[in-house]
């Protein structure tokens, strides 16, 4: 598969290099040339400076050929202009982005975005973790 | 009507300051605090510090009664997605975003803006007009028909010279709406007959303008 990654923080570095070993064709976009530090030695992806939320930097990417297209750069609305730009203009088959704000994330879920939120993902954990070890305290 | 303005750049400042004075309702978003505080001092309690972006930042400055929301941020992404929540959570019928990149103009239509404003285009297509020998200028998009309304200057050279309009391989989805010449203004029929010099303003779809400068301009400027 070809997969396009926009973002190369500690999640973006993460996805970019699991998918690249398990031999997948893997581009990674970012604005600072340091983030690719993130990525380990040897990493066999294609490495793109620039914004991804601009059609010439995506094209370098290689989005027209992409299979998937994940957003996770820190800001919210890059990665929903970047995830409609794969999905309106390159018709993209998977886009999948992190959106933080939980209410934004729902809005662009109705409108047929993959949306991952980990506030409410991570929060809702924590408070499952809470209430099991609430519970288990009064079994006890 | 009830303005909501996003972005207190200059574009931001001035544009509630002449909103202001033209007796609208505004209200302006602005996220830096000291601005806002600058603001504040010159219009009062219309001005509210906060992200746009955020539902609840446009909840509190009444975006559900809003007509407008003019997102005019310095960036694009911002823009954007101001524009679209302000219209999927609260309903605002006209979302207007200022584009920085020229070239985000197509993708915000099709994401759903109503308006997009390039600065770069709009001062682009100005001197276009300035400029008096260009032949052939594009006057006006008009987005939802996909149609635009352009001038083409008629050289001596032209194939089209001394031919009536009928006879002209015009294509199918441009009309002749009007002829400047010698500072009259000609309502065309098909039997009006083409002049060196003539002006002609035409209606036609996007897709035809490159066909028709080919048309009317060559070879002069071919």
């Amino acid at each position: 598969m070809k997969i396009v990654i926009v973002g190369c923080g500690r999640v973006g570095a993460k996805l970019a290099t699991d998918f690249a070993d398990e031999g997948h064709q893997v581009s990674v976009v970012d604005l600072r040339q340091t983030a690719f530090r993130r990525l380990p030695q040897g990493f066999r992806g294609q490495l793109v400076l620039g914004t991804g939320i601009d059609e010439d930097v995506l094209r370098n990417a290689g989005i027209q050929e992409a299979d998937v297209f994940i957003a996770v750069t820190e800001n919210d609305n890059t990665n929903i202009m970047a995830a409609q730009i794969a999905q309106v203009i390159y018709r993209v088959p998977k886009v999948i982005l992190r959106i933080y704000d939980p209410e934004r994330a729902e809005i662009y879920r109705e409108l047929g975005l993959t949306v991952i939120c980990p506030t409410r993902t991570v929060s809702e954990m924590i408070e499952q973790a809470v209430r099991s070890h609430v519970t288990s305290d009064e079994v006890r | 009507m009830y303005i909501i303005v996003v972005g207190g750049g200059k574009v931001g400042y001035y544009l509630t300051k002449t909103l202001v004075n033209e007796g609208y309702e505004v209200f302006l978003i602005e996220k830096n605090p000291v601005k806002v505080q600058l603001y504040r001092d010159r219009f009062g309690a219309i001005v509210m510090q906060g992200d746009g972006a955020e539902v609840a930042t446009l909840a509190a400055a009444g975006a559900g009664r809003a007509d407008v929301v003019i997102a005019v941020t310095g960036d694009d992404e911002d823009n954007l997605v101001i524009c679209q929540v302000a219209r999927e959570r609260f309903g605002v019928r006209r979302t207007i975003a200022r584009v920085n990149n020229p070239k985000n103009e197509e993708l915000f239509r099709r994401l759903g803006i109503d308006v997009t404003v390039s600065q770069t285009n709009v001062i682009l297509s100005l001197i276009e007009q300035q400029i008096p020998e260009r032949p052939f200028v594009h006057l006006l998009a008009l987005r939802h028909a996909d149609l635009a309304i352009v001038e083409a200057k008629v050289a001596e050279q032209s194939p089209v010279v001394h031919q009536p309009i009928w006879q002209l391989p015009l294509p199918p989805e441009a009309i002749i709406t009007a002829i400047l010449r010698r500072g009259q203004v000609i309502i065309p029929s098909g039997q009006t007959t083409i002049e060196p010099g003539d002006e002609l303003i035409i209606v036609t779809k996007q897709e035809r303008e490159a066909e028709l400068r080919q048309l009317l301009c060559a070879p002069a400027t071919a």
